[in-house]
């Protein structure tokens, strides 16, 4: 019999040993992963009870700290966040109960101390405690131009700097005030996501990044640079004057906005944004036009933004087949159809056309700062994609400064300044078109670039055009954007 | 002898010392735990005095280890558990005192068998038996619970030792072949059949997969130890298998234990919770741990018991849960040791199944828990908090010390105390430097 209790034996040690190797691939291979999972609540209450740093704004705001809690719970401290609904798309919410979003999560190991960079190996030998400050490269006073700009109305705005890709305001109606769910009452912060979970008006969605709308005719900037780019058109081109495009492969036709007849070069048809041409010019593009889209960051991965969790993936022409589904690409020449972009995408678009085609990555944060006020990192602008050659660009910048000095963009003018831009009013399926309105200023020395969309025409509903509604918008924001 | 038990306490005491805040009266009760096995100990050296020295300690380190997190995780509970460690030291010295030859029990077989069976329908009696946490396992008599499915393991393995021992030369002469495996006459494969039925029936009437898994693998592994034939073993393992895919495709629980094994993420909040906040706690754990007192092991549901070795990793790290196994590790040696020592079949066959109670136990919770086999509620030897699981490991324990101590006194009529010494020069170093597989 000891021949078999020795292999029972050896079987029950290898079993044993078993463990020890599962326990080691758990606790030191994988530690770091599941310490790291948003669900692991430990390193979020490990979070909770020691200071976290602030996030303040290029011009100096604090949008959120840490104090000292003193309800009697077992947090020793209360994030605040003054600013409220105006940032928090942005700036997120640090929660026990649902977990952390925005800057808050993208920036929670430099804000939480953890971060390497901020420990000298004397602090880790003192166990000081050092948090980081997360300095964003949004400013306060363009934020609230923007969110008092939209009033009531649903919709976004989003203002780059298209020097750096800096993201300097960006913000979405409706919103919700984040200060409840950073409480330290379990049932009362689900309670209070519960129900913004369940608000029809969906006030907890960025919809500046995280929504995706047909573009409309601020898309004619996108198959304008695609098509010079491809030599399928120039500016100077002329295409017969119609009131509608038969489409292929159909009885359909296209018409254009009101029912007008236009035509002629493409430069002119830009300005008056006729439809006709451009859905004509999509069908020239055929399968020249998607390779062209995902060079805008329409079709591909969405554009990198570091705020939790994340821009939207754009939709151009994915799986639309140019023999089979040949109306598609006419839809899609006047941003409608498959293509559907977010705000933040369309201020991209503008930016390219701005920067003479390239694209930067979107982004938030600034700089890292210690606690002594030290900058520890500091994030230098990236490009991600090139959309079109400089020769297009410049092209382009021509075209949209015509579209607000004598176009359908008049109204986004400002005094003083040149504006470059393109409006559009695109149909969709939730109801009166979205008013759109995209540019940049100054146009002949390009600092910011802006998106603009109110939904469903906001307070003037079925009657609103990109140029009557979201132009206005963009010209405020701009103006406060360029005052320094 | 005394040193090592002094020693695992001081280390616990240090351990202990690390908790921010323990009420006062713990400090007494904990007082209280490390006399018991002053007692326990004297116990011994009284009773059995020839046996394996390092039994004991090992066992004191596992059940201190489990009061002091217990302790930590809930102060009610360990205030519990330390009246069941003295009901089970209790129980360790009248079974060491009453069972003084350990070939009395072979004789009773029958009695322990039907005691075996009643301890295991006793929970389904109506009126006595009561349903605690989804599982059919508890016996309520007043203001007590407890399972006696925990004594009923000890006594079927005192009925199977004396069943194998006594028919082992029938089981072990094939008499049909099946193709090249031969098949041992049907008359005698009965008790086999009858464990993997009995098996079944837990796991069907009780919801209690863990021990079914548990009373079979002992049971196969005594009849393999036994028998000395591998063809029980995949006869059994066979079984096993036929019955987890009919309870797979009858049983909704068992279907949701292993979908949630084979990938817990997607229910991480809803079915795999447990087991995804223990990964969680692991994780976090790291090597070092957070610290007892300092992780947060509570978010786990049943930590105190299933899920004591979770918070273990958590705040003791890959150091205290390394430590928890390697004890274990040595705990097994010495008991297959005492196996392989003994001259007679019974007391062999005994301390083998024994000891692989304690070390599949270990197997199936901790692998439960970290994710190696689906998860199956069982306690850790000696470390979980729970009545029942304790009284019966120290029952284990002082029948394994008996056992010991008939084999010195076999080998060296007359003489006293000599045997011990080659045993505990084995088990002083430090864990890492002998695994017993290497003494067998």
């Amino acid at each position: 019999m000891n021949r078999g209790i020795r292999k029972v034996g050896g079987t029950v040690v290898v079993l044993l040993l078993v463990l020890i190797g599962q326990l080691t691939y758990l606790q030191i291979i994988d530690a770091a992963n599941l310490d790291g999972d948003p669900r692991n609540l430990r390193s979020v209450l490990r979070d909770f009870n020691r200071p976290r740093g602030e996030i303040v704004t290029a011009d100096g705001e604090v949008l959120a700290r840490s104090v000292r809690s003193d309800d009697g719970t077992e947090f020793e401290y209360q994030r605040e966040y003054p600013a409220r609904g105006l940032t928090v798309q942005v700036v997120g919410y640090q929660s026990f109960v649902v977990g952390n979003v925005g800057i808050e999560r993208t920036y929670n190991r430099q804000l939480s101390g953890r971060a390497p960079e901020l420990r000298t190996l004397g602090d880790v030998l003192r166990a000081k405690e050092t948090t980081g400050t997360v300095v964003l490269e949004m400013r306060a006073a363009v934020q609230r131009a923007a969110a008092e700009a939209l009033g009531e109305q649903r919709g976004s705005v989003v203002v780059l700097d298209v020097r750096t890709g800096g993201i300097v305001a960006m913000y979405s109606n409706p919103t919700y005030d984040p200060q409840p769910l950073a409480g330290h009452d379990t049932q009362a912060v689900a309670d209070v996501f519960a129900a913004l979970s369940a608000d029809p008006a969906k006030p907890d969605l960025p919809r500046a990044y995280r929504e995706i709308y047909p573009p409309g005719s601020t898309f004619k900037v996108v198959t304008s640079a695609v098509a010079f780019d491809a030599g399928t058109a120039t500016p100077t081109t002329v295409f017969p004057p119609l009131d509608a495009l038969p489409l292929p492969l159909t009885d359909n036709v296209l018409r254009n906005f009101g029912g007008a007849t236009c035509g002629g070069t493409v430069f002119e048809a830009f300005v008056v944004s006729c439809n006709t041409v451009f859905a004509r010019m999509g069908l020239d593009l055929g399968t020249r036009f998607p390779p062209g889209l995902e060079r805008f960051g329409v079709e591909g991965p969405p554009p990198p933004l570091d705020v939790f969790p994340g821009a939207a993936r754009n939709t151009g022409l994915e799986g639309a087949d140019y023999r089979t589904d040949t109306p598609k690409y006419a839809f899609a020449g006047i941003g409608q159809g498959t293509v559907a972009t977010s705000p933040l995408e369309m201020a991209l678009v503008a930016a390219a056309v701005a920067t003479g085609g390239t694209v930067l990555e979107p982004r938030a944060a600034r700089e890292i700062r210690a606690a002594d006020g030290a900058v520890v990192e500091a994030f230098a602008p990236r490009p991600w994609k090139t959309a079109m050659t400089p020769a297009t660009a410049q092209a382009l910048n021509a075209m949209m400064r015509a579209v607000v000095e004598r176009g359908t963009g008049t109204r986004a003018q400002i005094a003083g300044v040149a504006v470059a831009g393109k409006t559009g009013t695109a149909q969709n399926s939730t109801g009166s078109p979205h008013a759109w309105f995209i540019g940049f200023a100054p146009a002949d020395a390009p600092r910011y670039a802006v998106a603009v969309i109110v939904e469903n025409g906001g307070s003037s509903g079925s009657e609103a055009t990109g140029g009557a509604v979201a132009a206005p918008v963009a010209a405020r924001v701009l103006e406060a954007a360029l005052t320094p | 002898m005394f040193a090592l038990v002094t020693t695992t306490f001081g280390y616990a005491l240090v351990q202990l010392a690390d908790a921010p805040d323990l009420p006062p009266d713990l400090w007494a009760i904990l007082a209280g735990v490390i006399g018991l096995f002053v007692v326990a100990h004297l116990a011994v050296r009284w009773l059995a005095p020839d046996a394996d020295p390092t039994l004991l300690p090992l066992a004191a380190f596992l059940t201190g280890f489990g009061f002091l997190v217990v302790a930590r995780l809930d102060e009610d509970l360990a205030r519990v558990q330390a009246v069941w460690a003295a009901v089970g030291v209790v129980a360790f010295v009248a079974t060491l005192a009453v069972v003084r030859r350990i070939r009395t029990l072979e004789r009773y077989r029958y009695t322990f068998l039907l005691l075996g069976v009643l301890a295991l329908v006793l929970p389904l009696v109506p009126g006595l038996g009561a349903e605690i946490n989804g599982a059919r396992l508890w016996v309520r008599l007043g203001p007590l619970n407890f399972q006696p499915g925990e004594a009923a393991k000890v006594l079927l393995v005192v009925f199977f030792a004396a069943y194998l021992v006594d028919k082992r030369e029938m089981l072990s002469t094939g008499t049909r072949w099946v193709g090249r495996v031969a098949l041992p006459d049907p008359k005698y494969l009965g008790p086999l059949l009858l464990a993997w039925g009995a098996s079944l029936l837990i796991m069907v009437r009780q919801k209690d997969l863990g021990s079914s898994l548990l009373f079979f693998a002992v049971f196969a592994a005594m009849l393999y130890i036994a028998t000395d034939r591998g063809s029980y073993l995949l006869i059994g393992f066979g079984l096993f298998a036929g019955g987890a895919v009919i309870a797979y495709q009858l049983f909704d629980h068992v279907q949701t234990r292993v979908s949630t094994w084979i990938d817990p993420w997607p229910v991480a909040q809803d079915e795999g919770f447990q087991l995804v906040q223990s990964m969680f706690a692991f994780g976090s754990g790291g090597f070092a741990g957070a610290g007892l007192g300092l992780g947060n092991p509570t978010t786990i549901p049943n930590v105190a018991t299933d899920f004591v070795f979770s918070a273990v990793g958590e705040e003791l790290g890959l150091v205290g849960g390394v430590a928890v196994v390697a004890v274990v590790l040595l705990l097994c040696g010495s008991g297959y040791r005492i196996a392989v020592q003994a001259e007679r079949p019974f007391p062999k066959l005994f301390a083998a199944g024994l000891t692989t109670i304690i070390g599949i136990q270990t197997f199936v919770i901790i692998g439960g828990v970290t994710r190696v086999i689906p998860l199956t509620g069982v306690t850790l030897p000696f470390v979980s908090y729970g009545g029942s699981s304790l009284v019966a490991n120290f029952v284990i324990l002082a029948l394994l010390l008996r056992i010991s101590d008939d084999n010195a006194r076999a080998r060296a009529p007359g003489r006293s105390g000599a045997a011990a010494a080659p045993a505990s020069a084995a088990v002083s170093p430090p864990p890492t430097a002998a695994p017993p597989a290497r003494r067998r």
